[in-house]
């Protein structure tokens, strides 16, 4: 019974790094770039959610709404304001770049928000649990993955059917050709940054339903273990991060469980760095050549 | 003596003589009492962050490859320095400050090196955003791995125990307890060692980024497959860069360790990596003097601007965007480089050169 609990949690938390990775993963794939500031993004979703509930006295879903939209702008923003002048610059640079949004980010919230850990508010999502036999799963674990699931559909749909979603595809596969074929490459890259920063609005809620203290610095350790999960599924895919998300989330929790607490970090990224040796490009990756 | 070659010796020349001419007037300065407490307490961690920013400036500059968990190494060689002191004192009644000083930080340096040749071989076969995230996951590691760490010294043995307290021996003395940290630590770090360091220091990569070795490593960053199909071995030479940083961030963890009685693990996170980061790149990618002075600044200044700490890490990411945008950029490098070319023709016009003539470099 405790190992199914215990899986339970590794599934629900495994979801949340899904969703995280879909962003991360979406936007290596398409500007060939590691958003570092991503995580941090999660973090402005969850306090703009916090505010709705606590002091405007929104009504649950209508906070989720308004996190999204406002995560939306802010990831078009940081995209045209720092990553789009970068464009052609070497990767070091931009990565460099991406480290600064991110360090801006939290020390904005850091003056807004204050150091003092928030308590996330009680919402339909983390409010009560459902018992199964023995098992008591909490409404936030069942609504994790659901939400995951129907995200990952809707996301592989969105791809492979719509014209923007291939324009997407297209970019991600040749940069050059695709704007030689009419694609509006710097829209597409936004709309990319778009889609992550809605999904990192969404994941940044889940998460403080089930871990419910939010502070400025509360997205970036989920954050860098989400890349991990990308990494881990095969960056550029979407099954991928997936994948790697939810194998994560139930190694984390395994790992706490049955080795050591305070070991639990070290053993998600020793995961990291073993996937990466035996299996550079990921579980569903493709080895990618390098042309001369 | 062609252009370059004399360029170069100015360059080294005047980072050399500006190093010992602050310290002749430091130590003058303090032999007269003429320097604030604040400050003097000082003198010994900007030492140890010049150190820390010059070797990572020869990974991210020199080798081109962002590494993220260079605090990771501090600590190793900060942990190290401190076990190595205390067990020194109390095995074999070691009294003589500067010996057990310079041997601690030669164990730090050896540990770190050790760590780095075994962190190097996995990740150096990685490159750029895999490498900076591996590296980053590695100063995790490392931090979740001390925090767990206790280590005891009794009767002049050295007793390690790992998550678990209780399997030291009992009536030990601790060196390093855990979440606690190094403890009991005898400060004995003096600015003198730490100007000698900083020598070393500027001798060690100043010659390796000058020589056959050095102009290896640079052709990596340039280009990777050019320097490769040119038969440079460029795992050898990205492992020689990091290596070599790593053995210097581990002494420079060492006295930065022996300055303080203790040593916490939460002193060496992702931020302190990042600190160290924004000391290179507003230095400039690949220029030691640039890195001496703004570590200089970069630790003095939060010590002066009290009243505007808080604000410290904002202004350091604001710094990071607009040094990345305004070097890298094609528009802003343009721009730049118009303001600074009527300058530029002024001085050919000076020399009598002709302007786009000259000698090719």
């Amino acid at each position: 019974m405790i190992f199914l609990d215990h899986l339970i949690n590794g599934l629900s938390l495994g979801s949340i790094y899904a969703i995280i990775a879909l962003g991360y993963t979406m936007v290596y794939g398409i500007a060939k770039m590691l958003n570092f500031a991503h995580g941090d993004v999660i973090m402005v979703g969850a306090y703009i959610a916090f505010c709705g509930l606590q002091y405007w006295g929104f009504p649950p879903v209508l906070a989720i709404l308004v996190a999204m939209v406002a995560c939306t702008i802010l990831g078009i923003t940081i995209e045209g304001l720092a990553y789009r002048p970068l464009r052609q610059a070497a990767s070091l640079a931009v990565l460099i770049t991406a480290i600064g949004v991110s360090y801006l980010l939290q020390n904005i919230a850091l003056m807004i928000w204050g150091a003092n850990p928030k308590s996330f508010p009680t919402t339909f999502i983390n409010g009560s649990s459902i018992r199964l036999g023995q098992l008591n799963i909490s409404t936030a674990t069942i609504i994790t993955i659901l939400a995951n699931v129907v995200i990952m559909v809707g996301l592989t749909l969105f791809t492979s059917k719509t014209k923007l979603g291939k324009a997407m595809r297209c970019v991600s596969e040749d940069r050059g050709a695709a704007e030689l074929m009419g694609i509006n490459v710097n829209r597409t890259i936004s709309l990319t940054f778009a889609i992550g920063s809605a999904l990192a609005a969404i994941a940044g809620i889940l998460l403080c339903s089930s871990y419910p203290i939010l502070q400025p610095t509360t997205g970036s350790m989920p954050g860098i273990k989400a890349f991990t999960a990308a990494v881990f599924g095969g960056i550029g895919s979407i099954p991928g991060a997936m994948l790697g998300g939810i194998l994560l989330g139930v190694i984390e929790i395994f790992g706490k469980a049955y080795i050591s607490t305070e070991l639990g970090d070290a053993i998600v990224f020793a995961v990291l760095i073993i996937v990466l040796l035996v299996k550079p490009a990921g579980l569903l990756g493709k080895p990618m050549r390098e042309k001369v | 003596m062609t252009k370059a070659k004399r360029k170069r010796l100015i360059y080294n020349l005047v980072t050399f003589g500006l190093v010992i001419v602050a310290f002749i007037i430091l130590e003058n300065m303090i032999s007269a009492k003429a320097i604030s407490r604040s400050l003097k307490g000082q003198l010994v961690p900007i030492c140890a962050w010049i150190i820390m920013a010059v070797s990572l400036n020869l990974v991210i500059g020199f080798s081109g490859e962002l590494s993220l968990g260079h605090a990771g190494f501090m600590s190793i060689g900060a942990y190290t320095g401190a076990v190595v002191s205390g067990w020194l004192l109390s095995a074999f009644d070691m009294q003589d400050p500067l010996l057990r000083l310079v041997l601690a930080i030669l164990a730090g340096g050896i540990l770190a090196g050790i760590f780095g040749v075994l962190i190097g071989i996995p990740v150096l076969r990685l490159r750029g955003d895999y490498l900076a995230i591996v590296t980053l996951a590695f100063g995790e590691i490392i931090r979740n791995l001390v925090n767990v760490l206790y280590i005891g010294t009794a009767n002049g043995k050295l007793h390690f125990a790992f998550l678990n307290k209780e399997k030291l021996p009992a009536g030990v003395t601790m060196l390093v307890d855990g979440a606690k940290g190094a403890v009991k630590i005898k400060p004995i770090s003096t600015f003198e060692v730490g100007f000698v360091l900083i020598l070393i220091t500027l001798i060690v990569v100043l010659n390796l980024v000058n020589s056959r070795a050095g102009r290896a490593i640079q052709a990596t960053r340039d280009n990777r497959i050019a320097a490769e199909s040119m038969g440079v071995s460029v795992t050898k030479y990205k492992m020689m860069a990091f290596v070599t940083a790593a053995v210097l961030a581990g002494m420079a963890g060492a006295l930065y360790g022996l300055n303080s009685s203790t040593v916490v693990p939460t002193q060496f996170t992702f931020n302190q990596s990042i600190n160290v980061l924004v000391f290179v790149v507003l230095g400039g990618l690949g220029n030691v003097l640039g890195s001496i002075i703004s570590a200089t600044f970069l630790t003095i200044l939060p010590e002066v601007l009290r009243e505007f700490a808080d604000y410290r890490m904002l202004v350091y990411a604001v710094v990071l965007i607009l040094v990345m945008i305004f070097t890298n950029n094609p528009t802003t490098r343009a721009f730049v480089n118009r303001l600074a070319s009527p300058a530029k023709k002024l001085v050919r016009k000076n020399r009598g050169e002709t302007a786009g003539g000259g000698d090719v470099k």
